[in-house]
């Protein structure tokens, strides 16, 4: 799965979340989460419980820490997959 | 025995809305509360017509149905977690439907029942039920329960 991809389906998980739905579908790389977006922290929980759902993947503590930008929430969600997918041989 | 959890409730007369606690578990709590006659909101809200607040309402179903079994959880993972006094619960958001209205004097009870308890935050769904049993207000409640160490 290419990071573009993860991108396009990173914006319909964070959706439900932000009603600043311009900024939604210019995010990149930068876009914070909590400061450009307008998502309360509590609900980065939500976003990481439903990414966890939509890949099958599990997320822990120190990982959810680095999910502040759509580039950290891509790259931790790429790196699950690809350790799931080496488990699963 | 399930009202012990109530010495660690960080809330004090006017604005404390749990009486008492009937089931507690990991999953669930329910608990009640007979709101007061004399109450602070009934003399303004509204002038000659008292009827609960919908903020005081939605008070209820949070501190029952969130703080409480968020200190519960707390204290099942670490006994040592919830001194009395060090709580600080912190509402994250709500989506609450209102059903029936709750006049002065009113007993009424509050399921609630957990969606999830991850990286601090509680999520639960929480119905309130009049004595008549009738679905006053549904929704569902998240918060965090921050511990700040006094001096």
């Amino acid at each position: 799965m290419t990071k573009q991809e993860i991108l396009n389906e990173l914006k319909t998980v964070i959706a439900p979340y932000t009603t600043n739905k311009e900024m939604l579908n210019s995010i990149d790389d930068n876009t914070d989460l909590i400061k450009d977006l307008k998502i309360n922290s509590a609900n980065l929980v939500d976003i990481i419980i439903d990414a966890e759902a939509k890949y099958d993947i599990e997320i822990d503590y120190d990982s959810a820490d680095k999910m502040v930008n759509v580039g950290t929430c891509i790259d931790v969600i790429s790196e699950k997959i690809k350790e799931k997918n080496e488990q699963h041989g | 025995m399930d009202n012990d959890i109530l010495n660690y409730l960080p809330y004090k007369s006017s604005f404390r809305f749990v009486d008492n606690i009937s089931f507690l578990s990991e999953n669930e709590v329910v608990g009640d509360y007979t709101l007061r006659k004399d109450a602070f909101f009934y003399e303004d809200h509204f002038v000659g017509n008292p009827v609960t607040p919908g903020v005081i309402v939605t008070e209820i179903m949070a501190q029952i149905g969130l703080v409480v079994l968020g200190l519960f959880l707390m204290k099942s993972e670490d006994e040592n977690s919830i001194a009395a006094g060090n709580n600080f619960p912190l509402l994250t958001s709500t989506e609450v439907s209102f059903h029936k209205m709750v006049l002065p004097g009113e007993k009424v009870t509050v399921v609630s029942k957990k969606e999830y308890f991850r990286f601090g935050k509680l999520k639960c769904y929480v119905e309130m039920l009049d004595s008549a049993d009738e679905l006053v207000a549904k929704g569902f409640f998240s918060g965090i329960i921050k511990k700040v160490e006094l001096k």
